[in-house]
């Protein structure tokens, strides 16, 4: 692989003796959308701020381009946040504000003029060049933030939950347009967010934090299909997790038991003897009569509530052992979810190999 | 609105006394500036604007140029002294900040008469800090302190300073550190930041400080009477020879409108100021 754009190595940060952030490490590559994805107080700011250069490390190495960049100040390093504040200045008007950082490089007038429009027809603020921050609405705020980092051409575009202020409809426009920005400027974007699903959709690889720890970094399909750890598979989506004993592992498959019932998984790894069996909602298949369930491996478990969603309908079941389990499934007029009664004795099933075994146990 | 009793009285109370002790002074003091003097009684009714022109003598004129100077170098010295002071205090942790504000508060607690008197012990030829610096070898003659513009600067920027320190005390603590972070991060140094968004957003605390060191600075005479020698008249003690020593109330009181005239004009800068940066 080529040289990475930004390294965090073995990044160490306390706050008042607290570590926030424990042996970070963390590759950035050039052209990237990179997603650092956490609950809330996991250190995603943090991390941020340390790139920005608004907090020092307290042990490890921010290296750009091969060179450590550590005791560089904010306004020596050649990336931009966009705060989550968005932190613009009161006392200019949007032009000026988008201008700020051109002025500080000490560019022409006409040179000036001519990105400033240029980054504000981008975001569509062309009109409002003349207005104060506070005659904006939030949406047009956050726009002019992204357009007075952006303008500058960064290395990397620091975004801390950019987009959690606004509101739904508006969020998922500007998803959609911060994704085609960063297509069409080729800058690499290090996003910041606690919405997994948000995640999901804008990111090329995404880091999920936990206490300070980096759980798992990987593409968005890799991090929902093959989550590595208990807490990564809970966070992103939805999750049946199942605590199971090992009875005996064969030739390329493995014998579980959970509450009585086992189960034969296909896997080449040697798994420990308890661990967690997990299966998302949307692999469960759901039938009333046992002859029509196709696999082995299946829950027998009663009907409580059908929830109606749009395009999805979850239904909540109860196994005996008074374990909840849920299941989905993707609503078409003649779909038998709706027919079925609460109360109603069905069967679950899922198709060989798309449950995931987890080496640890709840 | 509805405005609780004690509200109400505390209003009317403070409406009273505006009325009372500023206002009708204030009225009296213009009435006199536009009646005469007289050979043995202090006031005569006989209306007329000699008061206002003899102001305009180069003499007297020089006397307005004086006062100005001293009180803008006053007001700049204190600014420059203060706005590190001020800012420092704004960023101080939250714990340390009310104890801080009081050590800048506690020198009001004496008249600032005393204090001046204390400032000669200082800067006498014999004083502590010729003594000082004689005992540390810095100098080998002691400094000649007293009765010089110096001393009157020291004086009036040791009084002063308080005034200056507050206002902008409150306006840099109002102010957003993600802000001055924001700045920084789009590539603005130390000076940059300054000079475009602590400055600029602190305007209101600089006006307001300003004004309160430069108009009591016009009228402070017994600063430079007690320090500087009275070597050079200023407004205040104009005003008060031609009440106390000359007994020419008329043109004191025209010379005091003309002071008053002029703080007018800076509140009403102040209050024009202010409007805008709301806009
Ligand atoms: N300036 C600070 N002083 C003390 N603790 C802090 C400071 N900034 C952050 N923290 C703590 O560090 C942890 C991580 O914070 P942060 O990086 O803001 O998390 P996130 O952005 O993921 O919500 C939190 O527990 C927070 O309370
Ligand atoms: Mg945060």
């Amino acid at each position: 692989m080529t040289q990475p754009l930004l390294s965090l190595r073995n990044i160490q940060k306390t706050y008042n003796g607290i570590d926030v952030l424990r042996g970070f490490y963390l590759e950035i590559q050039q052209g990237e959308f990179l997603t650092l994805l956490g609950p809330s107080g996991c250190g995603k700011t943090t991390v941020l701020r340390l790139i920005g250069g608004f907090e020092g490390s307290d042990g490890g190495e921010i290296v750009m381009d091969g060179v450590r960049i550590n005791d560089l100040p904010p306004h020596e390093r050649t990336v931009n946040t966009v705060f989550q504040s968005y932190a613009l200045f009161p006392h200019m008007d949007v032009f000026e504000n988008v201008a700020f950082g051109l002025r500080m490089k000490k560019l022409g007038e006409a040179q000036i003029q001519s990105a400033v429009a240029e980054a504000l027809e981008m975001v569509q603020l062309g009109a409002h060049e003349r207005k104060r921050p506070s005659q904006l609405s939030g949406g047009q705020q956050q726009r002019v933030a992204i357009a007075r980092a952006v303008v500058n051409k960064p290395r990397i575009l620091l975004l801390d939950e950019s987009l959690s202020a606004l509101d739904y409809k508006l969020r998922k426009q500007m998803q959609i347009e911060l994704k085609t920005l960063q297509r069409r400027l080729g800058i690499t974007f290090l996003f910041v967010t606690h919405d997994q699903e948000e995640a999901l959709s804008m990111s090329d690889r995404i880091v999920v934090m936990h206490e300070g720890r980096i759980e798992q970094v990987g593409t968005p399909k890799e991090i929902y299909e093959e989550p590595k750890t208990l807490f990564v598979a809970n966070f992103i989506g939805e999750a049946n997790t199942f605590t199971c004993n090992l009875i005996e592992q064969r030739q390329g498959e493995v014998l579980l038991g959970y509450e009585g019932r086992t189960f034969c998984v296909k896997t080449t790894k040697t798994p420990s003897a308890r661990l967690t069996l997990l299966i998302r909602p949307e692999d469960l298949r759901v039938e009333r009569r046992l002859e029509d369930v196709k696999s082995p491996n299946y829950f027998e478990a009663v009907l409580e509530q059908v929830i109606y969603k749009g395009t999805t309908i979850d239904l909540l079941l109860r196994l005996d052992n008074a374990r909840e389990i849920m299941a989905s499934e993707f609503y078409n007029e003649d779909s038998d979810a709706l027919l079925y009664q609460e109360g109603e004795r069905l069967y679950l099933y899922w198709v060989d190999g798309w449950e995931v075994l987890l080496d640890e146990a709840e | 609105m509805k405005l609780s009793r004690f509200a109400r009285f505390s209003i009317a109370l403070l409406f009273v006394w505006i009325v009372l002790f500023a206002f009708l002074p204030q009225i009296m003091v213009l009435i006199a500036s536009v009646l005469s003097k007289g050979a043995t009684d202090f006031i005569l009714f006989e209306p007329t604007v000699q008061n206002y022109a003899r102001l305009f003598d180069p003499i007297y004129l020089q006397i307005f140029v004086d006062s100005l100077v001293l009180a803008s170098v006053t007001t700049l010295l204190c600014l420059i002294i203060a706005f590190p002071f001020a800012a420092t205090l704004a960023r101080a942790p939250k714990a340390w900040r009310p104890l801080l504000l009081i050590l800048v508060i506690i020198p009001f607690w004496t008249s600032s008469l005393v204090r001046t008197y204390a400032l000669i012990a200082l800067l006498k030829t014999k004083g502590l800090i010729n003594a000082a610096l004689l005992f540390l070898g810095i100098i080998d003659a002691p400094l000649e302190l007293m009765y010089t513009q110096v001393a009157v600067f020291i004086g009036m920027v040791y009084t002063l300073l308080p005034f200056m320190i507050l206002p902008l005390y409150a306006a840099l603590e109002k102010i957003d550190v993600r802000l001055i972070e924001a700045a920084s991060d789009l590539g603005a140094g130390f000076w940059s930041r300054l000079m475009r968004i602590t400055i600029p957003l602190s305007l209101s605390g600089i006006i307001a400080g300003s004004m309160l060191v430069f108009l009591p600075a016009l009228g402070m005479f017994y600063i430079p009477d007690l320090l500087g020698g009275a070597k050079n008249l200023i407004i205040g003690s104009f005003i008060r020879n031609q009440f106390l020593t000359f007994r020419d109330w008329p043109f004191g009181a025209a010379a005091s409108m003309l002071l008053s005239l002029m703080m007018l004009l800076m509140v009403a800068l102040y209050a024009y100021a202010q409007r805008r940066e709301r806009a």
